[in-house]
């Protein structure tokens, strides 16, 4: 791995919150319609349809009331009960019918909205994590080289959470509020002009509380997103190295140095959630104040006679009268007016960590992807009667290079390996140079080991022949190809990697081997695991080949990992293999068993091997001898040995000592 | 959970105030009803209705004081409750011994302690805020309902159960999803996980398709699993809106014809709106306790992991009087079985004798999977024999005090990790108060000095967590020279100078010949060259010893040995590596 480019410090989860780029939000609305267009609307005309609803029956209500009272008064100047229940309860009747419509088109509707979110919801989030791993799919190893493996987690986690928050909570609560309100100025308009002014006056009063309240806690919030990154950070770290605590008796201080962290945060959620949990409060009562001054101006304004009550309560229709239930029902919507301002300023937060999360998701979207200009593709072939080489279409042991022409003849090479590396440069930073005028070949069938310090760049040139990175300059073939020319697919395809770091897959132990070929039959897994030396531990865990593997292969030696991951190279049965430092925790007694396998497997085939251990390597064909990036030495063991170079020093390190 | 201690007092607060703050809001109400009443009243009102709206006033702001009070408290209250929990589950975790970490993996343990705490925090906010002010609510506003509107309260009472029941019902329905659905979620989470950290096994394979394919699966798995049980949650508020709407209709529809036919006197027309508020209340505070019934069961989960961690009984305890000095470094296994888990049929050790004198150095060889870990693991006591004993010093490990045996016996475990911070602070592990020069004696003695001196900050290099920014080689060296600050009478290497070369490992060895003498030292390789001149060669096999001697005698009598050796000599030639120096 790349060891040149630091991981970005700090820990992952407690990111400071900046400021949101401008156009996410369109960009992810744009995107959830590309997704849910029907159902979106659907939904918004639902609830569109259901926040009218909420807001309109006051004004039957009203009329309700009214008419009730109409007829209580006419009672009270001596009509039945029974003539003015015949005079106005259908009228009522009416109303309520009405009134009973309206709800049920809101019920409908909320109903609509409420499973049509679900939909939505979940399955927009399915498709923003499938997006997003099968970009991460796409990207270049630099990519997992320069991020942090935590970081990348985050974006599925911590921000798919924040766009849950955002698409079915944040979004559908904005639209309603809004429509709620536009729907509740206007009756309230309707009703009177002047107890409107007085509740839009209030709304102001609590937009400004909410700012003052809001920016200060938005400060606070994001400090305590900071601590709870670092107190999470340390738990991480230290449950990671439990081991390394318990054997360095560190429990007192790490206890100590995580209760630092944990008040810390305490303090700052503290703080965050206090601003949180007051602003409803102080909100709702602004509200209740509220009432109380639009009723005060009321009176005031009745009371000195400025104004006859029916001007100020004038409807539009310029007759209607302040009735009571006028009064009740405006009444009920400044309730409902101030509510609704209250839970939009308790949606803020929410929506900027929405975005937030959009943003870091649409930034994995944005990376570059791995460019793959090759169109030189690796098929199966065989020779036909002529000797000549045709395309095969099934496994055959034999592969070639399928090279189609500008003129659009095809041309089939031998995949032979044959791999040469001209005056090749390279750096991981492009003014950092690790590689320097490397030239090399493998001739087919060979054994080509590589042997240096750590970091003379031994991995460095296995990564530029699978193209995980692009050269710098220089030139590298294969079977003389420009290995450019190839399809990396087809590349990797015909290159077997077995890496020090064994990454096992949850599954079971079968499933790990097949990875290197999926069609494999069971029998040839097998003979792979029996190649790697691996059958027998195996045929010892608990059910044997299918024995389910967690991520981290626990239960599992280092060296049976290895082994593991050499039976799924093997099984893949590759023309061209690495072994990365393969069996570095092997023993070298099952290394030697394993190396036999091997051995018979690529006879005829190329093999570059990269080991610190000399007798893994004693053997090639050719030794070439790194340091800082330069080959110093090559030539084989015996030629090396002769040479009494480096190798030699190497070799015999420990008699040079005295 | 016991943890809630300090939350109680606040909660008690919390609760108090919203009552406040509630009925003040009730409150409120009536006095409005009665101002609008009182309005139609009389002709000159302006005094009566400005002394209502000052108490109005007052009353707001009362509880807005004990609203905000609360608020505070709540946030105070549970943020203390996250903080203590956390605690605990820290402590605890600090406290398992090698065997409940292996229980619960490193994974297992953090999620519990970030995001399972976080779950269970905010239900927990959630509970304090709302479980005492909805049923209050909730049985204040029934009393005032019957209070207010009579007979007519009786539509409550036939619509609540309706309500009550379809919320139980879809609770019920739908917590089984989330609990099966949060399990193939994690699934899902670790599943991207191991393609982050494997990427260059899938490319290599070439398995971008396969994995995408894979991913999308599993991920449609969850997708339609969530959204099965969120539609099921979605008739929550559609069952309550429908309940509230029959009530106002209700309501409405009776009101109307009870006042007119009763001619105005069965209540007060101002009451009618006052009922409708109440149905309102009552719904709201009851969609709020089924609410909690929703988020307590999704962190019920949350809460029986956290559990898991609180109860788990650490399985290496100190013993009643403990040993706190440890005489010397001699090491005695008696007939020692030890099997990981007690439920294993196999022994991973088996009737392992065995007799190291102060001073020595033992070399530890044995093919992958020979249980050489194991048996040195049992030296600082990491995990306990099943059957026999492990003497240090001449007394049983487990009659020490375990901080003053594991600070006798140094480990450098062969999956070792260095912390986030400076090289210095990393070296302090072995002992805080070490001096400067102390630190560059150790690290000269494991050959780290210098390399660190080619740092540009040197000694205040800052290292990366996980010890990213050095090789292997390098970091094995610094945890070397980490264990060595501890002046361990034993000192234990688990294949750790794998990733040195062998010219630098034969200067650590000949470096702890000559600096610490009459410490014993273990050594586990791979390399013949790393014990080859080691006192005492043990060569273990499946578990069991196979032959102890030196290089000499077992190159003559063991088969093992000589194949070991001889796979890392072939092909040698004539040559230097077989001799002796």
């Amino acid at each position: 791995m790349n060891k040149t480019v630091k991981n970005p410090r700090g820990p992952v989860m407690g990111r400071p919150m900046k400021k949101v780029k401008k156009g996410t939000f369109t960009r992810f609305m744009k995107l959830l319609f590309s997704f849910y267009k029907a159902p979106l609307i659907l939904v918004f005309v639902c609830i569109g349809l259901s926040a009218v609803a909420t807001a309109c029956p006051s004004i039957f209500q009203r009329n309700v009331l009214d008419t009730v009272a109409l007829a209580i008064t006419e009672m009270s100047k001596g009509a039945t009960a029974d003539a003015m229940m015949e005079k106005y309860f259908p009228q009522i009747a009416t109303y309520i019918i009405i009134l009973a419509s309206i709800y049920l088109v809101g019920l409908l509707c909320a109903f609509i909205q409420t499973r049509t979110m679900a939909t939505i919801t979940q399955g927009s989030l399915h498709k923003f994590r499938t997006l997003m791993f099968g970009k991460m799919q796409k990207l270049p190893i630099k990519y997992f080289d320069t991020n942090a493996r935590g970081e990348i987690m985050s974006r599925y986690t911590n921000d798919i959470d924040a766009l849950r928050q955002l698409i079915s909570q944040s979004i559908p609560q904005v639209i309603t509020t809004s429509i709620i309100l536009l729907t509740v100025t206007t009756m309230m308009l309707i009703m009177s002009f002047w107890m409107a002014m007085v509740v839009i006056l209030g709304v102001v009063a609590m937009t400004i509380t909410s700012r003052v309240i809001g920016g200060s806690g938005a400060k606070h919030f994001r400090r305590q997103q900071e601590s709870l990154g670092d107190a999470e950070g340390y738990i991480e770290e230290m449950i990671n190295g439990q081991k390394v605590v318990k054997v360095f008796n560190f429990e007192p201080k790490s206890k100590q140095k995580f209760n630092q962290l944990n008040t810390t945060l305490c303090k700052h959620a503290t703080m965050a959630n206090t601003r949180a949990n007051t602003l409803m409060p102080i909100m709702n009562n602004i509200g209740h104040i509220l009432y109380a001054v639009l009723v005060f101006v009321g009176t005031l304004l009745i009371g000195q006679n400025n104004l006859s009550l029916e001007t100020i309560f004038n409807g539009t229709t310029g007759t209607a009268v302040f009735t009571i239930g006028t009064a009740v029902a405006f009444l009920g919507l400044s309730k409902q007016f101030t509510n609704n301002v209250s839970q939009l300023s308790q949606q803020a937060n929410a929506i900027i960590m929405g975005l937030a999360g959009a943003e870091r998701v649409f930034e994995l979207l944005d990376e570059e992807p791995e460019v793959d200009d090759g169109y030189v593709t690796l098929v199966d072939a065989r020779e036909d009667e002529n000797g000549t080489i045709v395309e095969a279409d099934k496994h055959t042991g034999m592969w070639a290079w399928k090279h189609p022409h500008s003129d659009g003849t095809v041309t089939y090479t031998k995949l032979t390996g044959d791999v040469r590396l001209k005056e090749v440069d390279f750096g991981y930073v492009e003014d950092k140079i690790v590689l320097h005028d490397i030239s090399l070949y493998a001739e087919p069938g060979q054994k080509i080991a590589f042997v240096g310090a750590t970091g003379a760049g031994k991995t460095t040139i296995t990564n530029l022949l699978n193209r995980f990175y692009d050269i710098a300059d220089g030139k590298i073939r294969y079977d003389g190809i420009n290995i450019n020319k190839i399809k990396k697919d087809d590349l990797r395809r015909s290159l077997g990697i077995v890496l020090q770091d064994v990454n096992l897959f949850t599954g079971t132990v079968m499933d790990n081997i097949r990875y290197g070929k999926l069609d494999a039959t069971d029998e040839e897994c097998i003979e792979a695991a029996k190649l790697a030396n691996a059958h027998s531990f195996i045929e010892m865990l608990p059910d044997g080949y299918n024995t389910m593997l967690s991520g981290s292969g626990s239960g599992l030696s280092q060296g049976q990992r290895q082994l593991i991951s050499i039976a799924r190279a093997a099984v893949a049965d590759p023309p061209v293999m690495i072994l990365d430092e393969a069996t570095s925790s092997i023993d070298t007694r099952t290394e030697s068993i394993v190396s036999a396998g091997m051995d018979s497997l690529m006879k005829g085939r190329t093999v570059f091997v990269i080991a610190h251990r000399l007798s893994t390597i004693k053997n090639s064909d050719v030794i070439m001898v790194l340091d800082k990036g330069r080959i110093i030495e090559r030539g084989s063991h015996d030629d090396l040995i002769a040479q009494k170079g480096k190798y030699y020093q190497l070799y015999t390190g420990v008699f040079e000592l005295d | 959970m016991e943890c809630l201690i300090p939350a109680i007092a606040g909660e008690l607060i919390t609760f108090i105030q919203n009552g406040n703050e509630k009925l003040g809001e009730l409150f409120i109400t009536r006095w409005l009803i009665e101002l609008v009443q009182g309005k139609f009243g009389t002709e000159n009102i302006t005094p009566v209705i400005v002394s209502i709206c000052l108490i109005l006033v007052v009353l707001a702001m009362l509880s807005l004081t004990f609203g905000a009070l609360a608020g505070m408290h709540c946030s105070r209250a549970s943020c203390g409750f996250a903080k203590n929990l956390r605690e605990r589950l820290f402590y605890k975790s600090q406290d398992f011994s090698f065997e409940n970490i292996d229980k619960f993996s490193t994974s297992s343990l953090v999620t519990r302690l970030t995001t399972d705490v976080t779950n269970v925090q905010q239900s927990f906010m959630m509970i304090i805020r709302t479980a005492i002010r909805s049923p209050f609510m909730f049985i204040f506003s029934i009393v005032m309902a019957f209070s207010v509107g009579g007979k007519m309260a009786w539509i409550f009472v036939i619509v609540l159960p309706i309500l009550l029941f379809t919320l139980i019902m879809v609770a019920r329905n739908a917590m089984p999803i989330f609990k099966k659905v949060f399990k193939k979620y994690d699934t899902l989470n670790s599943s991207i996980q191991e393609n982050v950290a494997g990427m260059r096994v899938v490319k290599s394979f070439v398995r971008e398709d396969y994995e995408k394919d894979k991913f999308s699966r599993a991920s449609d798995d969850v997708r339609a699993d969530f959204t099965r049980a969120e539609k099921i949650l979605a008739l929550n508020s559609p069952v309550m809106q429908l309940c509230m709407y029959s009530l106002m209709v209700g309501i409405l529809f009776f009101g109307s014809r009870i006042l007119i036919s009763s001619g105005g006197v069965a209540f007060e027309i101002g009451n009618f709106s006052t009922l409708l508020t109440y149905g309102m209340q009552t719904l709201m505070s009851l969609m709020m306790i089924s609410m909690i019934f929703v988020m307590v069961t999704m962190s019920a989960e949350s809460a029986r992991r956290i559990c898991e961690v609180l109860d788990e009984e650490t399985t290496i305890k100190n013993p009643e009087n403990p040993v706190t000095k440890v005489e010397n470094g001699d090491i005695e296994f008696k007939n020692v079985y030890f099997k990981y888990a007690q439920r294993a049929e196999k022994f991973a050790l088996s009737n392992v004798n065995l007799t190291i004198k102060s001073g020595q150095t033992v070399g530890i060889i044995g093919g992958t999977g020979s249980a050489k870990s194991t048996l040195i693991q049992l030296i600082p006591r990491l995990y306990d024999v099943t059957e026999g004993q492990v003497l240090v010093g001449g007394v049983d490990v487990r009659n020490y005090d375990v901080v003053t045996l594991r600070d006798s016996v140094s480990v450098v475990l062969q999956k070792n990790v260095l912390f986030s911070g400076t090289i210095k602070e990393n070296l302090r592990w072995g002992d805080e108060n070490a001096t400067d020069e102390d630190m560059i004696r150790v690290c000269k003695l494991a050959c780290a000095d210098e390399f660190i001196q080619g740092f540009p900050d040197k000694y205040d290099t800052y290292i990366e967590q996980g010890g990213t920014n050095v090789s292997g080689g390098q970091k094995q060296r610094l945890c070397i020279a980490r264990a060595l600050l501890k002046k361990p009478k034993i000192l234990i290497l688990d294949d750790s100078t794998s990733a040195v070369d062998t010219r630098t490992d034969a200067h650590i060895r000949k470096a702890f010949m000559e600096e610490i003498p009459n410490t014993t030292k273990l050594i586990i390789a791979q390399r013949i060259s790393s014990i080859q001149d080691a006192d005492v060669i043990i060569i273990l096999d499946d578990g069991k010893i196979n032959a102890i001697g030196n290089h000499e005698s077992l190159l003559e009598s063991n088969d093992i040995y000589k194949e070991i050796y001889t796979s890392q000599t072939k092909g040698a030639g004539s040559t230097e590596e077989g001799g002796n120096k």
